[in-house]
């Protein structure tokens, strides 16, 4: 008992702790802090490369930075620590809030203070018509406002007139929706999936039959690659328009596509897929994301076997579109791996889409394909594909280059058509260029729901920011021969400014009707008047 | 959709001019501030000296206050026409290329600008009661407005060019307008606070010149609240867009990330408003740490930190 006590205290403390305004601020500072190096440093969720290069180019603090989550920020267990507490805090503070605000909706307004002289907005006057008339014309003036009558001491009777409830509702819609809008975006992480495919335009197709369909997949936690929406995308062509300067205008590719209903059937439905217009297939969307070009070669080997391959290079200047690859062949017919390995071909280079030479050396004048042409070199020997490392689609595995397993045997210069002659006979022609697209494949299931909070985050905001709470009271005495005094109290309960506009207005209407000897005094809202202490009329005399 | 050149080329020279004009209208705020309402201690050095006490000696009260005043009203004046040229300027320069004219830095930095003074004169006109006292700190308004907009003009500057693919959405007419507008007022805001904290300093001529602190305080919180919805409203549709052009609606994208970072620093301004013991100036450093990092997110990530909102062009 007596060791359970100053536990629950020590809780009671915490949690006091962790709800309070203060608390909120802070953990609300500490987010933003933490989310600026999601910002400024490199991150392996955008551009696992830059990370690499930054790694390198910092030896010492790379590693350490690596360690600590920052160049995954928003994976980070102190991320998630902050947003958790705030989490936490936000429970903690809106559920004592409703629960308040419940009460304060069933309570009257509060008793009429007995000094309404005090308040920040006062007005009184002296009027010839009978309480019961001024009463109910308070009333009539007051309607849309929560009014609760009291009968008073000494003969008078107030009205307790309050309006603007709806600002603490839009503040707790406000903080109620921004932990909905946190609880599904994190739901939405953790059962949806990303993946990008690279797919030529020329008839050829792609399948969601499962993560090895793609080039790069990004499954959520929940998501085991089974039970993807099964479709199919073909890509028919590509086309890009620039103006005259390569300046993109526009990029569409003709695609066909065969939802679920028609994978048995074998219908195909036309769309044009562009930046901005993906394909929406169910939950799953399908997104022109980026384009390049892929050469086509055709290899002739000395006994007159002939291999072709289309594969895509990458653009290394998106100005230009100025692309770099390496397609490779394997000889056809040897079957001894070890024979295999010494006459594997490779061809790298570069791939201009237009054309431009400085001497021999190619580069490119626009991204559109208006003159192609390659510069490659033709290296011979092992690819090294063997080796067990990992080989891009890209390049060739430098080190096979460097221990001389693969050597250079020709370059040259090539327009579509073009052949080169290998010093064992073997013929390499560039046939063309094939275009392809990149395709991002996104499903999540609960996004619909984040744009539904996010849309009560604002309605609830603006609520709040927009409606002022305020408190009206009225007062009505008889005063015998003289007539009835009136007199009214004005009170905002929130920052918003302005009351005072309001409440002159009010009192205006309420007591001119009657009036004999105003006496409207009080400190006027608008602040402009408040600093008559420092620049009055008569400083300058 | 072809460019036309002559259209464009008048888009440029109402630039410069309502640039000028501004400066302009800058000189005689601060004229106007210097002069205007000094306190008695401060008008006594030009009395001195002999000679020339006929022309230099200030005028009777009352006549000086009506000079400076008037001063006042003719750069509020030039600040009206300055804001009709300098929506001509984005006006044409969108007939000129068929597009809206916010597209790239330099339009994007003018319109923000265009949105400050626009906001600027609304206040004004709405506190007419109390324009005088507000009218004099025209200036201080002007002076981002007239930095923003010669970087703008220089090394901002980008040929009316058309839409690139990826911005050719009418979500560009909805998610950077609500961007554009809650900036512009964010900036009006942000000024609004760095004064209030230079008139809670007090002791200097410059402070003591200032309105009461409650008074900027107010108009920097006022602007806020009208600025934060707008805001929130700007990442939200942002977000939509984003999800029909990269394929998420929210990715960490740095420019994102950045723009969340702002809106909590702003939830952070609103909260500190309602706490007690962080009200006044921790509140207003808040809130100019708020406008800092937009921009930040305008200036250092657009072209310093590549992300796909990079295509902005500079
Ligand atoms: C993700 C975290 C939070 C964000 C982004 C956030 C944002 C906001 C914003 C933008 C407002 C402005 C609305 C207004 O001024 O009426 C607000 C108001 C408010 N918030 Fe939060 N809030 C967060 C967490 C919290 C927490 C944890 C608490 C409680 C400890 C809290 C308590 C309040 C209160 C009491 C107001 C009303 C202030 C007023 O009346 O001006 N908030 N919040």
């Amino acid at each position: 008992m007596v060791r359970i006590q100053p536990a629950i205290a020590l809780a009671r403390n915490a949690w006091r702790g962790l709800t309070s305004m203060r608390t909120a601020l802070v953990l609300l500072f500490l987010l933003a802090l933490a989310a600026l190096p999601g910002a400024l440093l490199p991150q392996y969720s955008l551009n696992a490369q830059r990370v690499q290069t930054y790694r390198n180019q910092h030896p010492i603090l790379g590693p350490v930075l690596d360690r600590l989550g920052f160049f995954d920020v928003f994976a980070s267990p102190w991320f998630a620590a902050i947003y958790l507490l705030l989490f936490v805090s936000l429970v903690g503070c809106v559920v004592p809030r409703s629960i308040d605000y419940a009460r304060q909706l069933r309570r009257p307004p509060v008793a009429t203070p007995r000094n309404l002289g005090r308040l920040p907005h006062y007005a009184s006057a002296t009027c010839t018509a009978p309480p019961e008339e001024i009463r109910t014309a308070a009333r009539r003036r007051l309607r849309g406002w929560r009014i609760a009558e009291r009968e008073e001491p000494g003969g008078a009777r107030s009205l307790s007139a309050e309006r603007g409830y709806l600002r603490e509702a839009g503040n707790l819609v406000f903080h109620i929706a921004l932990l909905g809008l946190l609880v599904s975006f994190t739901l939405g992480k953790l059962v949806g999936y990303e993946g990008q495919v690279i797919v030529l335009a020329n008839g050829s197709q792609f399948c969601n039959s499962g993560p090895l369909a793609y080039d790069s997949f990004t499954p959520g936690r929940m998501v085991d690659g089974t039970r993807l929406e099964p479709f199919c995308v073909r890509v028919d062509s590509y086309s890009s328009t620039y103006t005259p300067t390569g300046q993109p205008e526009q990029f569409r590719a003709a695609i066909a596509y065969q939802g679920r209903e028609d994978l048995s059937t074998g219908t195909w439905h036309p769309y044009q897929l562009a930046v901005n217009e993906p394909l929406r297939l169910g939950g799953t969307r399908v997104y022109l994301l980026g384009h390049g070009y892929a050469p086509r070669f055709t290899v002739t080997f000395p006994d007159g076997q002939q291999r072709s391959a289309v594969v895509q290079w990458a653009p290394v200047d998106q100005a230009t579109f100025l692309s770099e690859g390496a397609t490779k062949f394997d000889p056809p017919g040897v079957t001894d791996d070890a024979q295999r390995r010494t006459r594997q071909l490779a061809i790298t280079g570069l791939l201009a889409p237009t054309a431009v030479f400085q001497g021999s050396l190619l580069s490119s004048g626009f991204p559109g394909l208006l003159d192609p042409a390659v510069a490659i070199d033709v290296l011979k020997g092992d690819l090294g594909n063997n080796s067990g490392r990992g080989q891009s689609i890209f390049s060739v595995d430098r080190s096979m280059v460097d221990s001389g397993r693969l050597k250079q045997v020709a370059r040259s210069n090539l327009r579509p058509g073009g052949e080169l002659t290998l010093p064992d006979g073997t013929v390499v022609r560039f046939d063309g260029v094939t275009r392809f697209v990149s395709l991002q494949v996104s499903y999540d299931p609960v996004q619909l729901w984040v744009l539904g909070f996010a849309v009560l985050v604002l309605g609830g905001l603006g609520l709040s920011l927009a409606v002022k709470r305020r408190r009206f009271w009225v007062r009505i005495s008889p005063a015998g021969l003289d007539g009835t005094v009136v007199e009214l109290g004005g009170l905002a309960r929130t920052e918003a400014a302005g009351y005072g506009e309001e409440f002159d207005r009010i009192a205006d209407d309420l007591l001119s009707p009657w009036q004999q000897r105003p006496v409207p005094t009080g400190v006027p809202d608008q602040g402009g008047v408040s600093d008559a202490d420092r620049s009055g009329p008569g400083v300058l005399q | 959709m072809p460019i036309d050149p002559v259209l464009a080329s008048y888009s440029d020279l109402a630039y410069g001019t309502a640039l000028v004009l501004y400066l302009v209208a800058l000189v005689l705020h601060a004229v106007e501030y210097a002069a205007g309402r000094v306190p008695v201690a401060a008008a006594a050095p030009s009395t001195g000296s002999q000679g020339s006490v006929a022309t230099l000696a200030p005028p009777e009260g009352a006549s000086r206050r009506g000079v400076t005043e008037r001063i006042g009203r003719s750069a509020v004046a030039l600040t009206v026409l300055a804001v009709l040229v300098h929506a001509s300027s984005l006006v044409l320069r969108g007939a000129a290329v068929g597009k809206v004219p916010w597209s790239n830095m330099y339009e994007f930095t003018s319109a923000i600008c265009l949105v400050a003074v626009g906001c600027w004169l609304v206040v004004l006109y709405r506190q007419r009661s109390a324009a005088a006292r507000l009218q004099r700190l025209g200036g201080f308004v002007l002076l981002p407005v007239v930095v923003l907009m010669f970087l703008g003009g220089t090394v901002l500057y980008a040929q009316a060019a058309p839409l690139i693919p990826a911005l050719n959405s009418y979500w560009i007419a909805i998610h950077v307008v609500a961007a554009i507008t809650a900036t512009g007022i964010l900036l009006v805001s942000g000024v609004a606070s760095v004064l209030y904290l230079l008139s809670t300093r007090g002791g200097s001529q410059f402070a003591a010149r200032l309105p009461a602190s409650a008074i900027l305080d107010r108009l920097a919180y006022r602007t806020a609240v009208m600025a934060m919805p707008v805001w929130t409203f700007a990442i939200i549709t942002g977000a939509i867009w984003a999800e029909a052009a990269w394929g998420r609606y929210w990715g960490w994208d740095p420019k994102e990330t950045c723009a969340l970072v702002a809106w909590v620093v702003y939830a952070g301004y609103l909260h500190a408003r309602a706490t007690a013991g962080w009200r006044g100036s921790r509140s207003a450093w808040i809130n100019v740490l708020g406008f800092g990092v937009m921009l930040f997110n305008l200036f250092f990530v657009n072209i310093v930190v590549a992300g796909l909102h990079s295509y902005a062009g500079v």
